[in-house]
């Protein structure tokens, strides 16, 4: 009997020390995530939720907001009040610009992975040793700010800039090509610029590609086209998706390019929402253009998730 | 085409004399200057229809560049490949009526079972219908029709091997090669799909192409073997004549057990040579080439073949002094000093001497062997 009794209360110490044991350890995960949840609370949330209320508020004469509730931002986000009598028209403006950022942002983004798919395959063909070089070489511009990068790239696509002078100087054309101030030349710049976020999330998935599976697909008859469609391609799918996020988001807010190189003559959405912050002194109307933006590359990620989610359920 | 099993049930023949193979004084380097190295040396072999062709060495000697060159994996730097009578040293791999089994397996791991076996055939260009039905055709015969779903990573080690036996025998190649695809599978295992290799073979009549360094694999699966070492091709034959006639001291010491002896030959009749043992004693000893030239030379014998007898025994060669002897269950290697110089192993299962015994030794003449170095 006192055995049995016994082994009951040692039952009942072993679930109480695995109890303090659990609590123990959530207390630890908690005090180590602490850093990440402050600053992610501190330079995301917080901004975030100002913006959030100053969308809804309304436009001091000055810049900054008066604390009155009020819709008209998104109400003008899609119409036009008329000055006299206050009737609302539909205005797509707004809407064309988002359409041509995005386009914009897509057409970069499929730019930058055709470019940016042989260069990452190029680096993880290489011999391990010299990986790491190109790697850098990759890299390397992000030590330069990336407001001097794009004046260096103004320099050399004017019309008094090396590509024009050279190709005269070839006698190829009689007249400068005019690339500044041109959607080409923030598509340029663009592509310049997000061009290392596709490399290296491209490189890190095709550098664990097993080259074995190549050459099993050459053994089966498939030819190069086939090999890269049926094996590579598909290999390295986390990184082409990877790649295209980090590419297309930024691409869709930029800011400096656009201004830089398209000379502000077309509007993209990042000079539309700094507009609203600096001369047009419209700061909810730049802040329900932000969360806009954000809504879309919200809705757009979730549906690829939701899809991607499927798939992976297929394959199981 | 379809590998049609029935068609092909009476291929559990031997193979035929027709040549499958011609690697015709195949050189491949790589590198270059200073650290060229040349991984095949002026290689020639002939491998049959129907054959099962084992390719044996230690790691480095050659025998998976000469398997990858016949893959269309590496292009030689001279000499040819014949297949069939064609030359395909320098067709791509997808050119090649030729599949491999490789050592990892390297099987598609986005692709379920049955859409790894199919590839080969989708690649070709056959039509849906004919590919379905060929997939479940080696899916039967690798006895996986209830996996066919399966993606492969979620298969076992033996399982994920018939799934690439299938892959590769799906496209019915004329030749299918083999890089070591048993080597890391456990032993129970290994000895399992050995047979399994067998029965594949004769069941489709294709002429298979075995790269291993396990002599004892070679030995128990093989038509013929070729021995590699250091770029080399040593000796070709089938199992008992590499076991039981050695050419050279690297095929010697790299299969089996063996004794190796120093002596002097003093004369070369025909097919056999006199030798003179340290111990004084004359024996004859069969030559593996007529170009061996009286002189210092090596003698082989397998411990299997050395006879123990009383040290005043008439049909003694040698005598000597048991120095230990050791069991090992199905019977006990003797070493034993020959007076004279040199130590030779005795093998046997009955009784033996303890150490610091006199015994005689028997080598019987027909079990001796001449080695080229």
């Amino acid at each position: 009997m006192a055995e049995i009794a016994d082994t009951a209360l040692s039952d009942n110490r072993l679930a109480d020390a695995k109890r303090l044991h659990e609590a123990r350890a959530t207390r630890t995960r908690r005090f180590l995530l602490s850093p990440a949840i402050l600053t992610i609370g501190i330079v995301g949330l917080f901004p975030l939720t100002i913006t959030m209320i100053y969308s809804v508020l309304s436009p001091g004469t000055y810049g900054g907001v008066t604390w009155e509730l009020s819709g008209e931002a998104y109400i003008q986000f899609l119409f036009e009040r008329d000055i006299f009598d206050d009737t609302l028209t539909f205005s797509g403006s707004y809407l064309q610009i988002y359409g041509r950022s995005i386009g914009l942002a897509f057409v970069t983004t499929i730019g930058a992975l055709l470019i940016g798919f042989p260069t990452a395959y190029f680096i993880a063909s290489k011999p391990r040793e010299q990986r790491n070089l190109w790697l850098f070489l990759i890299t390397l511009p992000f030590w330069t700010n990336l407001l001097i990068r794009t004046y260096a790239m103004l320099l050399i696509i004017r019309d008094e800039g090396i590509i024009n002078l050279s190709l005269m100087g070839i006698g190829i054309v009689e007249q400068p090509v005019s690339i500044l101030y041109t959607d080409t030349a923030v598509f340029m710049g663009l592509i310049y610029s997000y061009l290392p976020f596709m490399v290296l999330p491209l490189y890190a998935s095709l550098e664990k590609l097993d080259f074995r599976l190549v050459e099993a697909a050459y053994d089966l008859y498939a030819n190069r086209l086939q090999v890269l469609r049926r094996v590579i391609i598909p290999m390295a799918k986390p990184g082409i998706v990877a790649g295209c996020i980090l590419v297309f988001i930024p691409g869709l807010g930029a800011y400096i390019t656009p201004e830089l190189l398209g000379g502000g003559k077309h509007l993209m959405i990042g000079n539309l929402i700094a507009l609203q912050f600096g001369s047009s002194r419209n700061w909810p109307f730049g802040s329900a253009a932000a969360l806009i933006l954000m809504a879309v590359v919200m809705v757009a990620l979730l549906v690829y998730i939701r899809n991607a989610g499927k798939e992976g359920a297929r394959h199981g | 085409m379809p590998v049609e099993p029935s068609a092909t049930a009476g291929a559990g023949k031997t193979a035929s004399s027709r040549t499958m193979i011609s690697v015709d004084r195949v050189t491949k380097s790589f590198g270059s200057g200073n650290h060229l190295v040349t991984a095949l040396d002026d290689v020639s072999v002939k491998i049959r229809e129907n054959e099962f062709f084992t390719l044996l060495g230690p790691s480095g000697c050659g025998k998976t560049t000469l398997l990858r060159l016949i893959a269309g994996f590496e292009l030689p730097t001279s000499g040819q490949i014949l297949l069939d009578g064609e030359e395909i040293g320098h067709l791509p791999p997808y050119k090649r009526p030729v599949n491999t089994v490789f050592q990892n397996y390297a099987l598609f791991p986005h692709m379920t079972v049955a859409q790894n076996i199919g590839f080969g055939l989708e690649m070709q260009g056959k039509p849906k219908a004919d590919v379905d039905k060929t997939v479940q055709k080696m899916l039967a015969m690798v006895r996986m029709e209830h996996l066919a779903g399966r993606r492969t990573d979620q298969l076992s080690g033996g399982q994920q091997q018939r799934v690439a036996l299938a892959r590769a025998l799906a496209p019915h190649p004329k030749v299918l090669l083999l890089d070591e695809p048993l080597s890391a599978l456990d032993l129970k295992l290994r000895k399992e799909m050995q047979i399994e290799l067998k029965r594949l073979q004769s069941e489709t009549g294709i002429t298979f192409v075995f790269v291993t360094h396990d002599q004892e694999e070679a030995l128990t699966m093989s038509d013929r073997i070729a021995v590699m070492d250091t770029g080399h091709i040593l000796q070709v034959g089938d199992p008992k004549e590499i076991y039981d006639r050695p050419a050279r001291r690297f095929v010697a010491d790299f299969i089996g057990d063996i004794n190796i002896l120093n002596a002097e030959m003093t004369a070369v009749k025909g097919d056999v040579g006199e030798v003179k043992l340290a111990s004084g004693a004359t024996i004859t000893a069969r030559l593996s080439s007529a170009s061996v030239q009286p002189g210092s030379v090596s003698i082989a014998i397998r411990p299997e073949n050395v006879g123990l007898c009383g040290v005043e025994d008439a049909a003694r060669t040698a005598i000597g002094t048991i120095e230990n002897a050791v069991y090992f269950g199905s019977g006990t290697n003797t070493h034993i000093a020959l007076d004279g110089g040199g130590t030779i192993v005795a093998r046997n299962s009955g009784e033996t001497g303890a150490p610091g015994e006199r015994v005689g030794v028997i080598l019987p003449d027909r079990h001796l062997q001449v080695l080229i170095d």
